[in-house]
């Protein structure tokens, strides 16, 4: 393997008495996929804006195929599209005008501006919508506009942050795949998340972090590894039998780890899927009716949890329902 | 799109850039038909009030204040023009468009700079129907065909200057009732303490002392003297003199704003 096509070492960038990033190592293989998870305010978004040029790293350096984001900057914007985390298109303007708009700011013929306007509306399904001033347009359709604007110049580093963030689910496996086609074409990308599952389902690499630091890194398999298995949820109908059920659940966790009680849930990281069917077995001999059992994907706090012994904050719970529910 | 025949973008052309930019701002007006009453009825209604309601009081008559007002408050009506560059660039920094434009590797004074251009074009337009309108209530030009063409090539230029302090607002301000308070706060005392609609010698001294050092006093006094004809050396060139030190000023201060805004 060559020199890294996405490469930061030690950056640092603080907001008044706010460290966003706290000395940050990353390095992108070309033509892979990495993913930057973390919880909000973790700092992805501040490393993406360095990365982009938009802002200055206070310590540390950062090369974007090869050239450097602080002395070089023109070079490294030649060659990279954004994403932000929030849709940055001209609402006063139509889908078509938006993408015609930067082709011609990108120097892009007239003429030649206008098929790749085209193109990029087919292709994200926006053709319909493509005269429709932006401002009519869903979340999911500016969403994918966004990403079309990025794609414009045809860059080969493309940066996007949290892409399918309060994306209902089925727009955002249409994002996955968008995403894979575009590597598949040769592009790198480097993508931010909060979601275990899309860095588990996109990345190559993935490095998480916390508080502007990274605290675990390697690929989706690496992680899922040092987390554990699944979840086993379950929820006694009578609260009174929530310490029977806990019991019971307590035989199946995996090594090291212990169960827990949340509200009237109780949760376990199990060692393997056959759990499942001896919990409900010995739940029903302890005569213990539940309203819900089920298994689940380690969430983000849980991979917090395994990693460093603390759950991500609470906020990002808040968050996510905020989003969820804006969507 | 496949990566052989990817072609990196080329350097940033400044002319081009800015054109394209200004084209979009031009665009808004499509989605947005009430910037063109803004541009259109506000000025006309300005003009009517003033020289109908005051007419009568300051001069003797509307028709003989048409006269004495209608470079006063074409100056000022175009002093407020670029209230659309500042808002329209402070939104552009609230929803995340500026982050975009300065990911592209374009000219980084294209984006204030297409404003600007557009808001140039409003300019033309305000002036242009101002002065129609005038002179469809009865003003004469005094200072011929030369004059005329002189007073709108100043009172252009006097509102594409407006717009760079204008634009140094609008990238500053965090939100836009905050570009309207400092906008206000600062266009409408400068263009009432002038001489646009009395004569300055009419003021308690202390203001008309400071009407005389006021910018504004030396453009409007220059239009008035190139629409009805009268000494026009001497404003002429104080106008050029602050037209070259607004702009000195604060076009720098603005594309810096601009590039390092966080
Ligand atoms: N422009 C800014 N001014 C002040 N603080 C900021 C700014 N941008 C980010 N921060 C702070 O830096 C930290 C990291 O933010 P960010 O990079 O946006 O995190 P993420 O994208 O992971 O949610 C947060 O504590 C945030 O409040
Ligand atoms: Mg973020």
């Amino acid at each position: 393997m060559g020199v890294p096509a996405i490469e930061a070492e030690g950056l640092v960038r603080t907001f008044g008495n706010v460290t966003a990033l706290d000395g940050i190592d990353l390095a992108v293989t070309e033509g892979t996929v990495f993913g930057l998870l973390g919880p909000n305010g973790a700092g992805k978004t501040t490393a993406i804006r360095i990365l982009s040029t938009l802002l200055k790293p206070h310590a540390g350096r950062a090369t974007v195929g090869g050239f450097d984001v602080l002395t070089q900057p023109a070079e490294v914007r030649r060659r990279i599209g954004l994403t932000g985390q929030y849709a940055a298109v001209d609402e006063l303007l139509s889908g078509e005008e938006n993408l015609y708009m930067i082709g011609r700011l990108l120097g892009v013929s007239s003429r030649e501006a206008r098929s790749r306007a085209g193109a990029l509306l087919d292709r994200f399904d926006l053709a319909d919508a493509a005269s429709k001033l932006v401002k009519t347009y869903s979340g999911g359709m500016r969403r994918r506009l966004d990403l079309a604007a990025s794609l414009v110049g045809r860059p080969p580093f493309l940066y996007l942050d949290e892409p399918t963030t309060g994306l209902d689910p089925r727009s955002r496996l249409d994002l996955w795949d968008l995403i894979r086609q575009l590597v598949a074409e040769g592009t790198t990308v480097l993508l931010t998340t909060q979601y275990l599952d899309e860095a588990d389902r996109l990345a190559d690499d993935i490095v998480v972090i916390d508080h502007g630091r990274v605290i675990a890194a390697g690929t989706p398999l690496d992680l899922k590894t040092r987390v554990g298995g699944q979840v086993l949820q379950a929820h006694p109908l009578d609260p009174a039998d929530l310490a029977a059920t806990e019991q019971i659940l307590h035989q199946f966790a995996a090594d090291g780890d212990g169960s827990h009680v949340e509200g009237q849930v109780v949760s376990v990281t199990i060692a393997d899927r056959s759990a499942l069917g001896h919990a409900v077995r010995k739940l029903d001999e302890a005569g213990i009716a539940v309203e819900d059992l089920s298994l689940r994907r380690p969430s983000l706090d849980e991979v917090f949890l395994a990693i460093t012994g603390h759950t991500a904050t609470e906020e990002l719970e808040n968050e996510q329902a905020q989003e969820g529910s804006n969507a | 799109m496949t990566v052989e025949t990817t072609v990196l973008p080329g350097r940033p052309n400044v002319v081009g850039n800015t054109l394209t930019i200004a084209r979009r701002n031009l665009l808004h007006i499509r989605a947005n038909p009430e910037q063109l009453v803004e541009m259109t009825i506000q000025p006309l209604m300005f003009l009517v009030l003033f020289v109908y309601v005051f007419g009568g009081a300051i001069a003797g008559s509307s028709r003989e204040y048409l006269q004495f007002a209608l470079p006063g408050i074409l100056v000022q009506g175009i002093a407020f023009t670029p209230f659309t560059t500042a808002l329209g660039l402070n939104s552009d920094f609230t929803k995340g468009l500026i982050d975009r434009f300065r990911s592209l590797p374009i000219a980084r004074s294209a984006v204030v700079g297409g404003r600007i251009a557009a808001d140039g074009v409003r300019v033309v337009w305000s002036a242009l129907i101002m002065t129609g309108f005038g002179v469809a209530l009865g003003f004469r030009f005094g200072g011929g065909f030369a004059g005329a063409i002189g007073a709108l090539i100043l009172v252009t230029a006097f509102g594409i200057t407006m717009c760079w302090p204008m634009a140094f607002i609008g990238v500053t301000a965090r939100t836009p009732e905050s570009v309207n308070t400092w906008g206000f706060m600062i266009i409408l005392p400068l263009t009432f303490l002038s001489s646009a609609f009395v004569p300055i010698e009419t003021m308690p001294g202390w203001l008309e002392a400071l009407a005389r050092v006021n910018p504004i006093t030396a453009f409007i006094d220059a239009t008035r003297g190139l629409m009805l004809g009268g000494a026009v050396a001497t404003p002429v060139l104080k106008s050029i003199g602050w037209l070259v030190a607004i702009t000195v000023l604060f076009s720098p201060l603005t594309i810096a704003r601009y590039r390092n805004r966080i």
